[in-house]
């Protein structure tokens, strides 16, 4: 269980997060979802430890200050939003220098599976720096995946923070990627995902927490979260949501948006 | 929902590739032998006409060395040697570290305003170390300039990491910017002194601002070498943490690296080595730039192997910075820093051409 309360975040002098409450459970895909500087990656990054905040934060049961990074390490990967490297390492060695602390200790076997699973493996050898954009992401996620290897391990749940997983990727390695955040989940670990694309969380996401404004406008099953009225009054146009026949996964059409003004 | 993922990944998967690191690990070995030859060689070469051939020979015949080969091998060369190891595996480790700890290849301790802060000390005390009362002074013995520099260098590593860290965290970009300046302000108290300073003081100035390794005793490598053997043994602990490094403060902490704790680590190792190096041997340039970036075109950039690497090849090269230092204008010698200066500048600036565009500050 990953269970956030009364947190505030303060950068500089402003106030981007106000008293939020928020709440994640393994097995599931939990989205945070809202504008642009609504204060999503802020509120991801208090979770991950690398804002100072108040309020407090505990997962599987033990607060966050409580825990050592490397103690934290082995129960959940971060995936950050964009990832510099500083010097020419393959694409292997990064995955690998995400073992470093991990139970599997650098095994290069670990480290390929890793790679495989985003289809990356081919590229083992090439230089990071090489890689585009969209591949550079799925290298990072790999390096995640290799670092928690397990969704449950004897003492509980392991945890994904996906900052925004699929911003730059293609169609294909967007549903890829997300299908790899939806299998962790349903084999028992926990998933936290920034999104920006609506129509994926839509389509993968278990629970939604909408924010707009450093506030938490609306949480709770992806169905209820998203309804026209909602989302409209998140991102200040008008929104309609539509289902798709088959399986009744809503959807959004964008031609049907039109500024909150009109 | 559609299969999206193939349903057995690990059947296509290519195999794990040979490791670089294993590769860089088998060079510590080959880089040891050079280094073991370059001091042998080192050892035959001087003003003198002493050859450590002639010197094996009689020892193996159970002769007596002469007053003259005793002295010109074990109070001359071999201090000289010593001290030349050291600081070249100091000053190469230093860098590695430095440019590890600010994810830039072009980082130094030059750079970051610990040699300069260790040169102000030294100029400082040239300068004015002659108004000090005589009790103190005879309290430092010959010691005064070497001292100095070494005081100086650690407080300006000191003040750069106050000035960078708010709240128990250190920004690597305050601390590069706040090193620009303390070098700028070192260098204009320095230029003041040198304007104050009479011809004697200069000319020990300029040889002491170029380096050199002509003042080694076993009195001077017995203050300056624990210093920085200690601390190269400290800068091999946080391979791993510099690894995770590379790809961020924030990711190095989600891999489990106690960032703070390391970069606290890497500080003390740097104006360890640094200091010390600077204090014995005076400003000796580029060691630290050029090494662990030959190493890293080699065998990659794994700080794991990279550390070690740096100090084997650093005491070698300037081993051989020295050698050529005596040979060039030999009986007389010229500063090392010039050696190495004219080795490595061209080198930093080969640097600069070929990764214009993946060098950001």
């Amino acid at each position: 269980m990953l269970q956030a309360r009364n947190i505030t975040v303060t950068l500089g002098r402003a106030e981007v997060l106000h008293d939020i409450a928020f709440d994640a459970a393994p097995g599931q895909l939990t989205a945070i979802c809202g504008p642009n500087g609504s204060g999503k990656t802020t509120l991801l990054r208090a979770m991950t430890g690398d804002l100072p905040h108040d309020g407090r934060i505990t997962l599987n049961g033990a607060g966050l200050e409580t825990r050592a990074p490397w103690e934290l390490a082995a129960i959940r990967g971060v995936l950050p939003q964009a990832s510099a490297l500083a010097f020419p390492f393959t694409v292997l060695e990064v995955v690998e220098i995400g073992l470093s602390r991990g139970r599997s200790g650098g095994d290069p076997e670990a480290a390929m599976q890793a790679l495989a699973r985003v289809d990356l493996d081919h590229y083992a050898t090439r230089p990071y720096q090489a890689l585009s954009g969209g591949e550079q992401q799925r290298a990072q996620l790999a390096r995640v995946l290799a670092q928690v290897a397990a969704p449950v391990a004897e003492d509980g749940p392991r945890w994904l923070f996906l900052d925004e997983p699929v911003s730059a990727l293609d169609i294909a390695h967007q549903l890829d990627v997300m299908q790899i955040a939806r299998d962790f989940a349903d084999a028992g670990g926990g998933v936290v995902a920034v999104m920006h694309d609506l129509n994926l969380t839509a389509m993968f996401a278990d629970r939604v927490a909408l924010l707009a404004g450093g506030h938490v406008l609306a949480a709770g099953p992806a169905a209820e979260v998203m309804t026209s009225e909602t989302l409209s009054r998140a991102y200040g146009c008008r929104l309609r949501v539509g289902a798709a026949p088959p399986p009744g996964t809503p959807f959004l059409l964008p031609q049907a948006a039109a500024r909150a003004a009109d | 929902m559609v299969a999206l993922t193939d349903p057995a990944p690990g059947a296509r998967r290519a195999a794990a590739p040979p490791s670089r690191l294993a590769r860089a690990r088998r060079l510590h070995l080959w880089l040891a032998l050079l280094m073991i030859a370059v001091a042998l060689t080192s050892l035959t070469v001087g003003a003198t006409g002493v050859q450590l051939w002639d010197v094996a020979r009689s020892l193996a015949r159970g002769e007596e060395l002469s007053r003259m080969e005793r002295v010109v091998l074990f109070d001359i060369r071999l201090p000289r040697l010593v001290l030349g190891l050291a600081v070249g595996a100091a000053l190469a480790v230093s860098g590695a570290v430095m440019q590890g700890l600010f994810r830039n290849p072009l980082a130094d301790p030059g750079i970051v305003g610990v040699s300069a802060g260790a040169g102000l000390g030294a100029i400082l005390a040239i300068v004015l170390g002659g108004l000090l009362p005589p009790a103190l002074l005879g309290l430092a013995g010959g010691h005064l300039v070497p001292l100095a520099a070494f005081l100086g260098g650690w407080a300006s590593t000191l003040l750069l990491y106050r000035v960078a860290t708010r709240r128990g965290h250190t920004s690597v970009a305050t601390m590069l910017l706040a090193g620009i300046a303390l070098a700028a302000l070192a260098g204009a108290v320095s230029g003041v002194l040198v304007y104050m300073a009479d011809d004697n003081q200069l000319r020990d100035l300029t040889f002491w601002g170029l380096g050199s390794l002509a003042g080694a005793s076993w009195g001077k490598l017995a203050a300056a070498l624990p210093i920085m053997l200690i601390a190269i043994a400290g800068a091999g602990l946080i391979g791993r943490g510099l690894n995770a490094l590379a790809l961020g403060e924030a990711t190095a902490a989600h891999i489990g690296i106690p960032v703070q704790r390391m970069k606290r680590l890497a500080i003390l190792c740097v104006a360890g080595a640094t200091g010390a190096a600077v204090a014995v041997s005076g400003g000796i340039g580029f060691v630290g730039i050029v090494v662990p970036h030959l190493l890293r075109l080699g065998s990659g950039p794994d700080h794991r192997a990279l550390l070690i690497n740096s100090a084997l090849l650093g005491a070698a090269l300037l081993v051989v910075a020295d050698m050529i230092s005596r040979v060039v204008v030999a009986p007389a010698e010229l500063p090392i820093g010039i050696v190495t200066a004219v080795l490595g500048a061209p080198v930093f600036l080969w640097i600069l051409l070929r990764q214009r565009g993946v060098v950001d500050l």
